[in-house]
């Protein structure tokens, strides 16, 4: 809402002109038209005005009717010229101004889908979705309407001006000095009652932080009895923000009867003054008469011409926001191998197909130009690999860890030891600081993203369900599927059964991320989409930590059938789920402790075999 | 809901009322400056009256000086008045949702019951903020016009008469036509914000499977959607602009041409058709000013909306009748069924019929889905039977008061928060006259001391928001002890060890044992390790009780539970 963003000013303001003008010039057509326009109806409105002086003295006084009716045609002419100019720079610009943002939105959306994950560890949901919300609203509204006022009640100042100093220099001196005043009262009001806006809003969001961590805690609230404390602290907070609002408002409230009284003052010195020199001759009726109707009407535009300027500085704010996300560069991406479906030929030989096959491999361009074909098996390796998610803060120190095709390896560890950042360094989520990453001997980052992803289908433990049918929602890992192919991977995934026990069965539409789903079936599901993508390597990352363990069973071989022969890296934390695994890796500190299969590791008695006799804890 | 709004202002009912004489006060002064200008020209010019002149223009200047102190009070009673009103209303709603049972917030998601709370008061209390001026002021000034223009000459007001119903009309059908335009506009904004909303949260689902253009695809399409349905309401939205230029410029030539016939018979001097004029501009203002009130309004009708639906939802469960407190902990379940939603098909439980004895330890085990979680919440009234009774110490849980009886049934839920603040002030929601010694003790029980006790702040650490500064384990185990601290009769852990490592849990179980022995103890678990010693297991499928016994008669039987048993035993000891 406009008054929350008061006084707010773009630091970098060329760059922000240059970045909403490569928006706004493709519509460099239509807005000069609108300025144009604007400058049209506001030139009829101060034109029409001016033309009183020569009706009333020319027409009226001397009582010549024909003459008047003359006279007013004429205006009449212009006010009308006004009325449609007004009307048609309205309507484009709503045109321009929402074919703007929607461009804006989208290029903001597309933008914020390709950034680095880095990117959203940085900033919460709440910051950037806040990108899109109030600031592309602010920068609608200042376009929708900020930008033609501005431009109209710049007209209106500078004709008026024109006008009184036509009808009478002298008298203007006295305009000239109200709007002095008027000036410096508004340019001091604005920096102080910024103080007061700001303390509003820190209130509010101490306040609305409050209420967000109650109200995502308010079930425990309710098992404690804890609603009657709770409610003193929000009182107090409330209580707070209202203090300094009512300041707030009432210090911006005071602008208008400020300006408005020194326009009265203004009028009442320049109607006195006029008298005056009417009385010496010094200016006839007709003009005294029309010099104190446009005095009387420098304060409006005035006004709002300092509202709005408020508003557009606002909204530059905003479009600088934007800008900084829009410029931030996309997740890199150099690679140059692809990855393809491949048939065996006669003869053996692998051959690229253009269907789905069930076998893929990858397209490496060689030296000369050519490309050659690699078999995809699924063979990952890391050497001497270390990583950070932040400078000076190494989670993985130097693994070297190798999953043989077809293998299924486990991870197991504490919270923090790095299990999920393996996950995430093999599908380039992020990229390593020293070391290297191949598949299938070929370095992760000369694979194309979307085809390293692609080939890797990962799923996580926090499970994201989209707006839409449960079918929907298991295709997002195919777009293709049919019907057949989705059911068959609900079996697979064991979800099958829950999910026709539902009111419409794969057409219940889910609503706010799957809300009316238990977090375990919410896991099946993501199994589901992650079975129906058919992926030559899978990542199961924390994937049944909500399911029981016998549903986990079935699933697990389900999956073992779905993924024999490719290769499959379990993260867990429960063992029962790795001790299939052909090697379970025991990370710690970000680095290996313990490399084997579960009998090797219990024999071994280090690490696994304490946590697997219950000795010690994985936190 | 104009009325229902207006009833916010209850406390603040004096200084909204104080702030809008003012405001009338204030449009009476702007009204009577033209007056006495016309004064100034028709009396003072004509007769050469320079001393009558000073003495009007003085009298201008005291106008002007009262309508400033006029506008000054309005500023400060007005905007006590306008954040009252936001105060209050946020007040009333964050009230009602305390009185919220499980069941209606579940009814609203959380994200946007937050939203209800926070931006759509803000929105509308803004609204309501700036328009509370033009809401005074325009009708006054529309009445104070009408009548001084009357006053003046009855002949030439009939232009107004013609002139603000033609206008007010025009008006009126534009934002007739708007307010469902702006729904769908609204609504339209709310499927792009919940696209973008849940793309944030799964960025990593739509990165690993390759899917941003498709989402960019689904996005540009509810975009153009937004932008059409913008477009829409806005055409009709900047119409207001052009009628009320149209209807202005009319009446002036009008009056023009009338009131220059007036002046030709002498019946009408310069003067008053100069100050005639001015009101011209006051009297059609102030219509505008009401359609823009009214624009506003309608577009914050949607909030207006989100919050009354928070206000008008029904607690689903009623505070029970009776003060007494829960004397035992012991638990009966007869023939109770429940479903989450009256209108769902099938029950989720059904027809259970279960006696826990006071300070026995019961088990609860059973696939995903079975309706464990569902089972156990209804003990202390989070969710209410859908038929069927279950008591609490041999009397109805409806027949306590909610209070009596979640402070006697302790329960630690599967997902459990702990809030921004110390370790202590989390422990003390417990009991907020907890000692060190029972913070000591119940910590001690939940193996919470090994850990507390590295901690060099130790009770004082600071948890962050969520507790995001311990581990999960860590944080289980410091909500077992926050519910020990209530020394309830029957404490109820929903799954709430799945992240302490089967030693320590061990540990837990056997202080619970020692020390709290006249305590009822009901665990729901994955881990049937856990629940091996218990007195009695309930085995649940599909919301059925399939069989209840101790681990040796389960084992020696019931094919669910050997089935888990051999799985786990097969498995590993986690």
């Amino acid at each position: 809402m406009p008054r929350t963003m008061h006084h707010e000013k773009p630091k970098n303001l060329r760059g922000t002109l240059r970045f909403l003008g490569r928006y706004l010039g493709k519509h460099r057509a239509a807005l000069t038209a609108v300025c144009l326009l604007t400058a049209a109806s506001a030139a009829a409105n101060v034109y029409g005005t001016y033309l009183l002086k020569p009706i009333i003295n020319r027409y009226i006084i001397p009582r010549d009717l024909a003459g008047l009716a003359r006279g007013l045609l004429f205006m009449g002419a212009v006010y009308l010229a006004g009325v449609l100019a007004t009307h048609c720079y309205t309507q484009l610009m709503v045109k321009v101004a929402q074919q703007t943002v929607q461009e804006m939105r989208d290029d903001l959306f597309r933008k914020v889908q390709s950034l680095p994950l880095s990117f959203f560890d940085a900033n919460t949901h709440g910051e950037i979705m806040s990108r899109f919300t109030n600031d592309i609203d602010t920068i609608a509204e200042a376009l929708n309407n900020s930008f033609t006022v501005l431009i109209h009640s710049l007209v209106i100042i500078v004709g008026t001006f024109a006008v009184l100093i036509l009808l009478n220099a002298e008298l203007f001196g006295i305009v000239m000095v109200a709007f002095l005043l008027m000036f410096l009262f508004i340019r001091y009001s604005a920096k102080q009652s910024h103080r007061y806006f700001s303390s509003q809003q820190e209130y509010l969001g101490n306040l609305d932080g409050y209420i967000e961590e109650m109200v995502e805690g308010q079930k425990i609230v309710q098992i404690f009895n804890h609603g009657e404390k709770d409610f003193e602290q929000f009182s107090k907070r409330n209580n707070r923000l209202f203090q300094a609002a009512t300041k707030a408002l009432t210090y911006s409230g005071l602008m208008i009867p400020v300006v408005v009284s020194i326009s009265y003052f203004n009028y009442a010195l320049s109607a006195c003054v006029g008298a005056l020199f009417a009385i010496a001759g010094k200016i006839d009726l007709g003009s005294l008469a029309s010099y104190l109707v446009y005095v009387r009407q420098t304060a409006m535009p005035i006004n709002q011409f300092s509202q709005q300027a408020n508003f557009v500085l606002a909204a530059l704010a905003g479009a600088e926001r934007i800008q900084q996300i829009v410029q931030k560069p996309p997740e890199a991406d150099d690679g140059d191998v692809t990855l393809v479906n491949v048939r065996k030929a006669e003869g053996g030989k692998l051959e690229v197909a253009d269907r789905k096959t069930g076998r893929w491999g990858w397209l490496v361009p060689q030296g000369d130009g050519s490309k050659k074909l690699l078999p995809l098996r699924g063979d990952v390796r890391f050497r001497n690999v270390v990583f950070g998610y932040e400078p000076g803060d190494t989670v993985l120190k130097g693994i070297d860890l190798y999953a043989k095709p077809g293998q299924k390896i486990a991870f197991v560890g504490s919270t923090g030891a790095g299990k999920t950042t393996i996950a995430n360094l093999i599908t380039r989520f992020y990229d390593v600081d020293s070391g290297t990453i191949t598949y299938d001997g070929i370095d992760v980052r000369r694979i194309r993203k979307d085809d390293l992803r692609r080939s890797v289908a990962v799923v996580l433990q926090d499970t994201h369900l989209f707006t839409g049918t449960i079918a929907d929602n298991i295709r997002f890992g195919n777009p293709e599927a049919g019907m057949d192919q989705i059911v068959e991977a609900a079996r697979l995934a064991n979800a099958d059964s829950f999910i026709r026990r539902l009111p419409d069965g794969y057409d219940t539409v889910l609503s706010g991320d799957g809300a009316n789903l238990s977090q375990g079936q919410r896991q099946l599901l993501s199994i589901a989409r992650a079975a129906v993508s058919d992926p030559p390597v899978l990542i199961l990352d924390e994937a049944t930590s909500s399911v029981d363990t016998h549903t986990e069973k079935l699933i697990e071989s389900g999956m073992d059938r779905l993924m024999e022969g490719r290769t499959v890296f379990v993260i867990a934390h429960r063992l029962s789920t790795v001790r299939n695994a052909k090697a379970i890796l025991v990370l710690e500190h970000g680095a290996v402790l313990e490399r084997g299969s579960h009998d090797e590791l219990v024999a071994r008695k280090g690490r696994y075999y304490r946590l697997y006799t219950g000795q010690s804890e994985l936190a | 809901m104009l009325k229902r709004l207006f009833s916010y202002f209850k406390k603040y009912r004096k200084d909204l009322y104080i702030g809008m004489v003012c405001v009338v006060f204030e449009s009476v002064f702007e009204l009577v400056i033209p007056l006495i200008m016309a004064d100034i020209i028709d009396v003072g010019v004509v007769r050469r009256d320079t001393a009558y002149i000073y003495r009007k223009s003085l009298v201008m200047g005291v106008c002007a000086l009262i309508s400033l102190g006029l506008g000054a009070c309005y500023a400060r009673f007005s905007a006590r008045a306008g954040e009252g009103f936001g105060t209050e209303l946020r007040e009333a709603e964050y009230r009602r949702v305390q009185g919220y049972s499980f069941s209606n917030l579940d009814h609203f998601s959380t994200p946007s019951l937050i939203t209800r709370l926070t931006s759509d008061i803000t929105i509308l209390q803004n609204a309501i903020c700036n328009g509370l001026r033009p809401i005074v002021r325009g009708p006054t000034m529309l009445l104070m016009g009408l009548a001084m223009s009357i006053l003046m000459s009855p002949k030439l007001a009939v232009v107004f008469l013609t002139a603000i119903p033609i206008l007010g009309c025009s008006l009126y059908l534009i934002l007739k036509k708007l307010g469902p335009l702006y729904a769908s506009m609204q609504k339209a904004l709310d499927h792009v914000n919940a696209i973008i909303q849940e793309n944030l949260i799964a960025i990593r689902t739509v990165k690993s499977y390759v899917r941003g253009d498709g989402e960019c695809r689904k996005f540009g399409a509810v975009n153009e959607r937004f932008r059409r349905a913008s477009e829409r309401s806005f055409h009709y939205a900047v119409l207001i602009l052009p009628c009320f230029q149209a209807v202005m410029y009319a009446t002036i030539v009008c009056i023009l041409w009338f009131g220059g016939n007036m002046i030709a018979v002498g019946s009408l001097q310069v003067g008053k058709l100069t100050g005639f004029l001015s009101y011209v501009l006051q009297i059609l203002n102030s219509l505008m000013m009401i359609a823009n009130v009214f624009l506003m309004l309608s577009r914050s009708m949607t909030s207006t909306e989100r919050i009354f639906e928070v206000l008008d939802e029904k607690p689903a469960i009623a505070d029970g009748p009776g003060r007494a407190p829960v004397e035992r902990g012991s638990v009966d379940f007869d023939h109770v069924y429940f479903k989450y939603r009256p209108d769902a098909r099938e029950y989720v439980l059904s027809d259970i019929c279960l006696h826990i004895e006071e300070g026995s330890t019961v088990g609860i085990i059973g696939g995903t889905g079975s309706a464990k979680s569902s089972l156990v919440q209804l003990i202390p009234r989070l969710y209410d039977v859908s038929s069927g009774t279950l008591r609490v110490s041999g009397r109805d849980v409806r027949e306590y008061s909610l209070a009596r009886l979640r402070d006697a049934v302790g329960v630690v839920l599967q997902k459990n928060i702990l809030f921004s603040g110390t370790i202590r002030e989390n422990l003390l929601w417990g009991n907020e006259k907890a000692t060190r010694e029972d913070l000591d003790w119940a910590c001690r029980i939940a193996c919470a001391d090994e850990f507390l006790s590295r901690f060099p702040q130790g009770y004082d650490t600071d948890l962050g928001q969520g507790g995001v500064n311990v581990s999960g384990g860590q944080k289980q185990r410091l909500c077992i002890a926050r519910a020990l601290l209530k020394r309830p009769k029957i404490l109820i852990l929903d799954d709430s060890t799945s992240a302490v490592d089967a030693a320590t849990e061990a540990r837990i179980r056997d202080s619970l044992k020692r020390e709290l022995g006249g305590m009822t103890k009901i665990m729901v678990t994955q881990r049937l390790n856990s629940i091996r010693d218990a007195d009695q297991i309930v085995v649940l499928e599909n919301g059925r009780i399939n069989e209840t016994g101790t681990h040796g008669q389960l084992l020696a039987h019931n094919p669910i539970y050997r089935d888990i048993y051999e799985l786990q035993e097969k498995g590993a000891a986690v």
